[in-house]
């Protein structure tokens, strides 16, 4: 569709100079020409983004790939060395990588259903029509405001063993060997949870839902409950089928962000203690940046976009079998 | 926000005839027409609903306010046993010591993430509003393949490109101008300047797409160009899109850690995010408790984004809900 064109009716164009705005024929006339002048400008406003894409994320990626298959430290040339940095991750030989990686999984296993159920419970919550919603919903979203360093710098204040408020709750409560938090290795992980889901429950996962959730047509809970169905038969079957593309949507960006996971823990216990919170992406930070290992690191990081893009599209193939949008036939 | 049946007609008569007070109907807009509560449970319902969210917000707010309380403690204080909630004198001068910590310049932090932030966020914002235009207003060629693109890196994880770009700072201008740009702002600042990410570009253009085309045409046949209309017809009716996209940029940027931990090594040139962690990792005297100096300092980086949370809900809200749309 030109700019003009659309003006004139199909059909109707035929006579140039005889139907149409004085100023029509003369472009309706050249369409070629128009159509060249419209394609350099088109491209010419798109230029930053298309130049970025190219700079910045199509060239590196390629760069990236090519490093991948060599040993290169930024004082000597990139010596090429075949598959050896795969088998070297996927061997085991790389002591850190499969540890690293199970952990990053058990870490989006767990992180994922528990954010999603918490930030549903917190939309649903705020969509009874409460007086005040609009208060609530304010306080549950500013921890999500909080940066992630401030946030380690504020979850190591409250968890600290000796003086911190929640040892000190727990001790009041009778505990007389309170945990020692992210100092201890079997509890580094859940403190982490416990810092995340803070942040992640009442952040733009729950507002999404709640628009998710104001999407649902009042009219089908309204046949659903003159049809008997009590409360959760009613979101059972209306409210969570029409909010699982809300919940797809939610799904994808929350198992990225969780694989992704670096900030928090790098700040909160640096992967420690005893490697018990070594993440991927620390693993990947730590080789390239500290051991400037950047051909191994690359295949690190090729590893994990691989990996991404694998669930991405499986979420999108599974998808079909329980995201229900509205208006589209249903085999 | 209330919309969620307040304004739905009642097709049914409440069960009983009794309440017809305020507090009935809004109960009425709640418990779904037709369920046969007595008025008893309902109120025990409602109150309930009242007792979870509170408990909800204490959950959500009281690390925060204890950080808030905490920060206007003295060093005695944080460290007393049992803790207190509350300082016996708030200590406002935690607040001016933290930019006078030896060895920690904390102002310096702050003016460096301002900078950063907001000559990334406006060359984000003037190129990605450039980019979606072309996208949203023109046909050429490759247009929807690269729009199947731009889709496509929205779910592309930053990490993958992480080395070469660092890569590509050092040995690029190393090789061309014998400097590298490792511990400079460039690496931080300028990829901003290409189009300001995907999902910018991807908002304005939906924005774009909902002006009428019928503006644009009218002004073409007066004889303004493409660069009069953007800038005179569709800027000024993008202000809100404009302003989401500049709030999640501010917010990307001011957040960012793992970019400035890669490029920046001297302490000067550190923004907050960096800035708090090394100021954490400063080897701690034991008898010089600092904790509430951290606090104070964690809250002004915080500060900014609570106020601009504050003074631009409607477009930050909206901003969310138009990411969750495209899914």
């Amino acid at each position: 569709m030109g700019i003009i064109a659309p003006t004139v009716p199909p059909g109707t164009a035929t006579p140039p100079g005889a139907a149409g705005p004085p100023a029509a024929p003369p472009l309706v006339a050249r369409p070629g020409r128009r159509a060249r002048q419209e394609n350099i400008t088109g491209w010419l406003w798109t230029s930053p983004w298309i130049l970025g894409f190219f700079l910045w994320t199509l060239g590196p990626m390629v760069w990236s790939l090519y490093l991948a298959f060599t040993r290169y430290n930024i004082s000597q040339p990139a010596e090429w060395t075949g598959l050896s940095n795969f088998t070297t991750a996927l061997s085991g030989q790389d002591s850190l990588f499969w540890p690293s990686l199970t952990r990053t999984f058990i870490w989006a296993a767990v992180m994922v259903p528990l954010s999603l159920a918490g930030s549903l419970t917190s939309a649903l919550l705020l969509n009874q029509g409460m007086k005040g919603t609009s208060v609530f919903r304010t306080l549950y979203f500013l921890p999500s405001l909080t940066p992630a360093v401030a946030s380690a710098i504020l979850w190591r204040f409250l968890f600290q063993p000796d003086f911190g408020p929640i040892n000190y709750v727990l001790r009041a409560l009778g505990v007389t060997q309170p945990p020692l938090w992210f100092s201890d290795a079997r509890l580094a992980m859940p403190s982490l949870m416990i810092m995340t889901l803070w942040a992640a429950v009442g952040g733009s996962t729950m507002l999404i839902f709640l628009a998710g959730l104001q999407g649902v047509p009042q009219e089908l809970h309204e046949a659903a409950s003159i049809d008997g169905a009590g409360r959760w038969a009613r979101f059972r079957n209306v409210t969570l089928p029409m909010i699982t593309p809300t919940l797809f949507f939610n799904l994808v960006i929350g198992i990225i962000a969780a694989l992704r996971t670096f900030t928090t823990a790098y700040v909160a216990t640096g992967g420690g203690p005893n490697y018990a919170t070594w993440f991927y992406i620390l693993h990947l930070y730590q080789t390239a940046f500290q051991n400037f290992d950047f051909g191994y690191a690359s295949a690190l990081a090729w590893i994990f976009f691989v990996i991404v893009i694998a669930l991405t599209l499986l979420n999108n193939r599974f998808s079909r079998r329980w995201v229900y949008y509205e208006g589209e036939a249903r085999p | 926000m209330s919309a969620v049946a307040a304004d739905i007609p009642q097709t049914v008569p409440p069960p009983d005839g009794l309440d017809t007070g305020g507090q009935g109907r809004r109960t009425q807009s709640v418990s779904p027409v037709g369920e046969r509560d007595s008025r008893g449970r309902r109120i025990a319902s409602r109150i309930a609903l009242y007792a979870l969210a509170v408990f909800g917000a204490c959950l959500f707010m009281g690390p925060f306010l204890f950080t808030v309380t905490s920060s206007l403690k003295t060093p005695a204080e944080i460290r007393a046993f049992p803790p207190t909630l509350f300082p016996a004198v708030p200590q406002w001068q935690n607040y001016v010591q933290i930019f006078q910590l030896p060895g920690i310049p904390y102002a310096q932090f702050y003016l460096n993430t301002a900078f950063i932030t907001l000559t990334a966020t406006l060359g984000g914002v003037i190129t990605a509003a450039a980019s979606a235009y072309g996208f949203a207003r023109f046909r050429w060629w490759g247009r929807d393949f690269f729009f199947m693109v731009l889709l496509a890196t929205l779910v592309l994880p930053e990490e993958v490109v992480l080395i070469p770009k660092f890569l590509m700072f050092n040995n690029i201008p190393r090789a061309l101008f014998g400097q590298t740009l490792i511990d400079t702002w460039w690496p931080l600042i300028l990829p901003s300047w290409f189009g300001g990410g995907a999902f910018a570009v991807f908002l304005l253009r939906q924005f774009f797409l909902q002006i009428p085309r019928e503006l644009d045409e009218a002004a073409y046949i007066d004889g303004a160009n493409s660069w009069q209309i953007f800038w005179n017809i569709l800027l000024p009716l993008a202000r809100p899109a404009l302003a989401t996209v500049a709030i999640f940029s501010f917010l990307g940027h001011w957040n960012d850690f793992i970019h400035p931990l890669i490029y920046l090594n001297t302490n000067t040139k550190f923004p907050l995010s960096l800035g708090l962690r090394y100021f954490l990792n400063q080897p701690a005297d034991a008898t010089q408790p600092r904790d509430h100096l951290l606090m104070a300092a964690s809250l002004l980086m915080v500060l900014p984004l609570i106020i601009i949370f504050f003074a631009a809900q409607r477009y930050f809200v909206r901003g969310i809900v138009m990411s969750g749309i495209k899914g």
